[in-house]
């Protein structure tokens, strides 16, 4: 791979491990969240707690399923 | 005309409690990480600011900051979860070991060993001085302008981070003494914490009690982080809960 194609692979690649990380599932739920947080604020519904309520939801589901490989 | 003093008190307060917020960060990433990239990272962050305050002026007030908190607080949020889970992890299988110790997993939060700069380390410390520093900017330069004092509230508002910063750095041995695992765990959760408000709130939308709402997530989150470590060790004990 040519030098300035692989710097851009590179860089996405330390992105991604940087920001998603093992566990892609948790930042889809958030970012799926956010979204409806956004949908839900619109429409003038207090949508404050859903987020939290995700991140302790798919905390558990990562853990959960990180001890599974393990086993 | 608002008088000089209330301006240097005002800007100074409100000022301390973003400051707050960005020097928990950049301490605890440089405990966790390593402090040299980490004080470049803050320094750079800095230096954005310095020229972003130069060349905006007056503009800065007008610069919307809730598009840069929902990009910024959800980057935040996602990896935050990230140091969440593994340092959940890593309590509930060695307890407070880590400092000095091997690790079996290795991942981002290790102490940076390597030759050359930690982007890391460098890339967290930028976001939260340039996220908080920027809103310290906004409140000084739209009080100031608003009070007629601008040279006064500038005053407040670094000398704010001055004081702050000190007295963080001052305690950054402190938390240096706390187990690798566990401060993982906690900058993990304050990452989630101000990730989760910043987003919120880049979003538009209210919390319940203002800026207090940060102290609520920070119980929620700490509060979890208790349940799922116990969940962990029995679940490695093979305990299974009591019908």
């Amino acid at each position: 791979m040519p030098p300035p194609l692989s710097w851009i692979v590179a860089i996405a690649q330390f992105l991604y491990n940087f920001i998603v990380g093992d566990d892609w599932s948790v930042a889809a739920a958030v970012g799926i969240g956010l979204i409806l947080t956004a949908v839900l604020n619109v429409n003038h519904i207090v949508a404050w707690w859903l987020i939290p309520v995700i991140v302790v939801l798919m905390l558990g589901i990562s853990l959960r399923r990180a001890s599974q490989k393990v086993r | 005309m608002t008088g000089l003093w209330a301006v240097l008190l005002t800007t100074f307060l409100a000022s301390a409690v973003e400051a707050i917020e960005m020097v928990t960060i950049v301490v605890g990433v440089g405990a966790t990480r390593g402090w040299r990239s980490t004080l470049i990272g803050a320094a750079s962050g800095f230096g954005v600011l310095a020229v972003v305050v130069a060349i905006g002026g007056v503009a800065l007030s007008y610069i919307p900051i809730g598009p840069l908190r929902l990009g910024i607080g959800a980057l935040l949020l996602v990896f935050g979860l990230q140091w969440f889970r593994k340092g959940i992890m890593r309590v509930a299988a060695r307890g407070l070991a880590g400092i000095g110790g091997t690790d079996p997993q290795g991942d981002e939060a290790e102490l940076w060993k390597g030759p050359g700069m930690d982007w890391t380390a460098w890339f967290l410390a930028f976001k939260g001085v340039v996220l908080e520093g920027l809103e310290v900017a906004i409140i000084v330069v739209s009080f100031g302008l608003g009070a007629g004092h601008l040279g006064g509230a500038v005053i407040g508002g670094v000398g704010a981070i001055v004081v702050v910063g000190g007295i963080g750095l001052a305690l950054h041995r402190t938390v240096r003494r706390i187990p690798r695992s566990l401060l993982q765990l906690i900058v993990g959760v304050l990452l989630t914490t101000f990730g989760t408000f910043w987003a919120l709130e880049g979003l538009g939308v209210e919390w319940p009690g203002a800026d207090a709402a940060i102290l609520g997530l920070l119980i929620l989150y700490g509060a979890t982080a208790l349940v799922y470590i116990t969940l962990e060790r029995n679940r490695a004990l093979g305990l299974r809960p009591a019908a």
